[in-house]
């Protein structure tokens, strides 16, 4: 999700361009899997823990972690996806609409919510997750887990579970999917 | 010297007469979508393009999930102050709209034709510029008079959307109209609203049936459903339609409803003003009632799938019967219902983008930043 | 009653007693309906002395370069309103004639739609009172009915006492007609033109603009040409009962052309007369909803537009008349239905008139006219039309001979000048052309002898 932030400022026209591939898809695999068994650690079980993932990078990575913790404990985690456009700060700074519909199973109130992105990098559209889901009832416990955390954090946020930790350079561009991570940088067209 | 007279013979390379390079070229609105730092406005269907409304049906969809919450609220808009003025009354629309801003957490406020300033007699503009001197950043305008809020959009710096001006054009209704059409569709196909998008409209059949002369609502539905692909009928008796006819880009024109009815998907009924059946126009609400009115027995003419639509409020027993309107294939509450979020949408396009992008650059620079992104 | 004798006898005489200095109008292009050549224009005594090329400058004599310039016997505007009484916060006697000086004009034809109207010989002895120290010619047209209702007939004969030549309702027409048929009857017997503002009101009643595509689009209510139409097919068929003599005020159709064009091919006594503005827009410029251009009669399509252009070259149009209608900023800076109707139109209608017909791409394939052939429609012909030119015994409209009362325009058809509307000579400021750069300006006018205009300057 942070990596729409650097989208957005790319200049018209901008590609991305890999340049390397840090961890394959077998390596993204093997991450989930081992965030799942943190969170399951941590959290002694799964009672109350809702998965949610953040549009749209986070999403895939937060269903294939809930089919993980469901193998795990043997219980269906209730998974739901988020769309912050409208509790970004930069509206009106930057264009800004939601890409795709925000689905929340239900009251969050009380439970344990599990945060799922693709990229941590300044933070700020964890920071307008967190507003987000106070709108849907008081969360016993919020927990944030990303695939790769780049640096660069400009407001004091931390994710509980990563994947991998990666400093980059700041103009630099990260692509994370389930295909895996690959580190690049976006050519002006 | 003589050159002179020669040349006075010779006026056509002279060329006298006009010379300026700063003439107004016609717009069909005087909405500023142009990128030049120039305010966004939303005056007319036209502002939007294909791309534009397909944009806020999807935008709306967000919407929808929002004011399903038990709070209600984003915070996408706070800190924006917008003002409605509805100079012409309007309960319902003036409350869907303030109802939008609210949500969005926007700070609203609310000028009536019967606020004292107007009713004193102080000028439009007079009365425009002393609320945008005090710091606005929308108004929303209803007005009795084809064009005013393109006067409002000149006077002031703040964004102006047009809620309904004269006979000319209702575009939220429009929108709000195509997003009732696209939610049926896509329940009809157990698909959600994005998957269906706008592909549903192509070829889609729609009737306009009334008074489209006099009809904002028409016209803006006109263009709209146009935009996106549909086939529109006009049906109305030969006073109530509208001059130049033949320049509207709609498939067809009749003056039958009961030949219409069958090869319909959409019959929109528009509302008939009282005024209209007092003899200069028709003979008499009884006999409109009688020749175009949709009651149980011609519903059951239409196609088995079609709906029934009314932007309200409606005239039960003219336009449209107590039967029909309860009819399941009436989706009229779903339009009222629909209205609150395609405003909250509408206002957030217009508002929550930086000053100096229209809504088709905003688009035109996502598109961009999806193609470059990769993933 | 003496008041009365006197209007008359100012009327009748020359324009005003003002001692006027001796001109002499040099390096121009003299063109009236004579025919054009290059010469130099000397004025004394209220009364052209000589013309011809490198005169001698009598010592002590006002000199206007004319370098490059044409000089023609001076404007005369069939239609124009003045607004004085009942309506001078938008314009009076004294600021419209300054603007019609500067427009070239020298003499108008006041509209008597006034508060009062000029239905009767007082508030005409009063506004002719007011023109008698103007800088253009006052002439004044009296209501056909009493009070513009169109009901009784108005003292047509008093009128006529006082040197009205033109009687109309104008801002409305005469609805009735058994009415029109009347005045048409006593018109002719005082040898009076009436002239008509051809509206249907059954059929314009409550619209803004023409009817039509864009009407439609922009969900505005709209008035048919027929509205006109209409009336001009009734007049003419009345002017061939009654043998009246008919003037149709600002034509805006294709229709009303080819209606005038027959009854002109006949043999009956009419004319007409066209705007600047009808000459240059159409309803396609209602498009924004600016207030500036609604007018009445409203502006139509190209193809009308296309045919009042062919019209002024064929002759069927007699003449063209600003219908200059001032109107204050709160009657225009309105949404469009709330607007007065009307546009400035004194000091740019040479330059719109000439850039509409003479430029090549203007016309879009048809012959341009020439110069001579538009101060034909704005001075000699217009002159006729109102009885002012020398042959009826007034003094507008040339030609430029020795013994001619000095009535002349000088304007350079090339200067190009930004429309400025605070800096306008009318009270008013509703032009539509405000902000543009029209090519063709006024640098001399002389009225009665005297330069009222120098170097595109009001001199008073």
């Amino acid at each position: 999700m942070a990596e729409r932030e650097r989208r957005l400022t790319t200049p018209r026209g901008g590609v991305f361009v890999p340049r390397v591939q840090v961890l394959s898809a077998e390596d993204v695999s093997r991450a989930i899997t081992r965030i799942a068994h943190e969170v399951v650690e941590r959290n002694h079980g799964l009672s109350d823990v809702v998965v949610i993932g953040l549009q749209t990078g986070g999403v895939p990575l937060a269903r294939r972690l809930a089919q993980v913790l469901e193998e795990i404990e043997g219980t269906a985690v209730p998974c739901g996806t988020l769309d912050v456009a409208f509790y970004r700060d930069d509206i009106g700074i930057r264009p800004v609409l939601p890409e795709a519909v925000t689905d929340v199973p239900g009251d969050l109130a009380g439970e344990l919510v599990v945060l799922v992105d693709d990229v941590l990098f300044t933070g700020r559209t964890v920071r307008a997750a967190l507003n987000a889901l106070a709108d849907y009832g008081r969360a016993r416990a919020v927990q944030l887990a990303v695939m790769v955390d780049r640096g660069h954090r400009e407001i004091p946020i931390r994710a509980d579970y990563v994947g991998k930790n990666m400093p980059t350079r700041i103009d630099e561009q990260v692509d994370v999917s389930l295909d895996g991570v690959v580190l690049g940088d976006v050519v002006p067209r | 010297m003589t050159t002179r007279h020669e040349a006075i013979e010779e006026a056509p390379e002279m060329d006298p007469g006009l010379v300026s390079a700063e003439e107004t070229v016609p717009e069909a609105s005087a909405s500023d979508t142009s990128a030049d730092g120039a305010r966004r406005h939303l005056l007319s269907i036209s502002d939007l393009g294909s791309e534009g409304i397909e944009e806020v049906l999807r935008v709306s969809d967000a919407f929808v999930e929002v004011s399903k919450r038990a709070i209600p609220k984003v915070p996408a808009l706070r800190g924006k102050t917008v003002v409605t003025l509805f100079v012409e009354e309007s309960t319902r629309t003036k409350l869907s709209f303030e109802t939008a801003a609210k949500r969005l957490s926007a700070d609203v406020l609310s000028f009536s034709a019967s606020s004292s300033s107007l009713k004193k007699g102080e000028s439009l503009r007079d009365t425009v510029e002393t609320v945008a001197a005090m710091g606005v950043d929308a108004f929303v305008v209803r007005h009795s008079s084809s064009g005013a809020p393109a006067a409002v959009a000149r006077w002031v710096d703040a964004s102006v959307l047009n809620a309904g001006d004269g006979w000319h054009e209702h575009p939220t209704q429009a929108l709000l109209d195509c997003y009732t059409i696209r939610q049926v569709l896509a329940e009809r196909q157990k698909k959600t609203p994005q998957e269906t998008g706008v592909e549903c409209f192509k070829g889609l059949r729609v009737a306009i049936v009334g008074d489209i002369r006099h009809s904002r609502v028409a016209r803006s539905n006109v263009l709209a459903l146009e935009a996106l692909g549909a086939e529109v009928t006009l049906v109305a008796p030969g006073t109530l339609l509208p001059p130049s006819v033949e320049t509207w880009p709609v498939a067809e024109v009749s003056h039958d409803l009961d030949a219409v009815l069958p090869r319909i998907d959409v019959c929109y009924l528009l509302r008939l003003q009282a005024e209209r059946g007092a003899g200069r126009f028709l003979p008499s609400v009884r006999e409109y009632a009688t020749l175009f009115g949709l009651n149980a027995r011609r519903a059951e003419n239409l196609a088995e799938g079609a709906i029934v639509m009314h932007p309200g409020p409606m005239n039960r027993g003219v336009e449209i019967s107590d039967e029909v309107a309860d009819l399941p294939r009436s989706v009229i509450l779903r339009q009222v219902a629909n209205g609150v979020a395609v405003r909250m949408a509408v206002l957030f396009m217009l508002l929550g983008s930086p000053s100096g992008a229209s809504p088709s650059r905003v688009l035109a620079s996502l598109g961009d930043a999806w193609e470059s992104g990769g993933v | 009653m003496s008041e009365v004798v006197a209007g008359q006898v100012r009327h009748l005489g020359s324009h005003r007693p003002r001692p006027v200095p001796t001109v002499v109008i040099r390096g121009g292009t003299v063109v009236d309906e004579t025919g054009q050549r290059r010469a130099d224009v000397v004025c004394e005594d209220g009364r052209v002395s000589s013309v011809g090329e490198r005169l001698d400058v009598p010592s002590g004599a006002t000199v206007l370069d004319a370098g490059d310039c044409i000089v023609s016997p001076g404007l005369v505007d069939l239609h124009a309103h003045l607004r004085e009484p009942g309506g001078e916060d938008a314009e009076c006697v004294e600021t419209g004639a300054r603007a019609a000086a500067l427009g070239g004009f020298t003499a108008l034809v006041a509209m008597p739609n006034t508060d009062p109207p000029i239905d009767n010989a007082a508030v005409a002895s009063e506004v002719l009172a007011l023109g008698a120290e103007a800088t253009c010619k006052i002439a004044v047209a009296g209501a056909i009915t009493v009070g513009r209702a169109g009901e009784s007939l108005a003292p047509l004969g008093e009128l006529a006492a006082l040197g009205v030549r033109m009687f109309t309702d104008d801002g409305v027409g005469v609805q009735d007609s058994g009415v029109m048929r009347r005045a048409m009857e006593y018109a002719r017997g005082l040898g009076v033109t009436l002239a008509q503002h051809c509206e249907d009101r059954s059929l314009a009643s409550g619209t803004v603009m023409h009817e039509g595509e864009w009407s439609s689009r922009l969900g505005l209510p709209g008035s048919p040409s027929e509205a006109e139409e209409l009336m001009v097919a009734r007049d003419i068929a009345l002017a061939r009962l009654t043998g009246a003599k008919v003037h149709f005020l600002h034509l805006s159709s294709r229709g009303s052309i080819g209606l005038v064009a027959a009854a002109k091919a006949e043999g009956l006594d009419v004319t007409a007369e066209v705007t600047p503005h009808h000459l240059t827009f159409t309803d396609a410029d209602l498009a924004s909803y600016d207030p500036s251009f609604r007018v009445n009669p409203p502006l139509r399509g190209s193809a009308d537009m296309a045919a009042l252009r062919e019209a002024c070259a064929t002759g069927t149009i007699d003449a063209i008349a600003t219908d200059h209608a001032p109107h204050p900023p709160e009657a225009k800076d309105t949404p469009l239905s709330d607007a007065a109707p009307g546009m400035l139109g004194l000091e740019t209608a040479l330059a719109v008139a000439m850039g509409a017909l003479c430029s090549k791409s203007e016309r879009n394939g048809s012959t341009p006219l020439q110069p001579s052939d538009v101060l034909r429609l704005m001075s000699w012909q217009p002159a006729r039309v109102s009885g002012m030119a020398l042959s009826q015994g007034g003094n507008q409209g040339g030609p430029i001979a020795p013994g001619a009362a000095a009535n002349l325009c000088v304007f350079d058809p090339t200067a190009t000048w930004l429309v400025e509307p605070a800096r306008m000579a009318s009270r008013s400021r509703n032009t539509p052309w405000a902000g543009r750069t029209l090519r063709g300006r006024v640098r001399h006018t002389i009225c009665a002898g005297e330069p009222v205009v120098i170097g595109s300057e009001a001199q008073r």
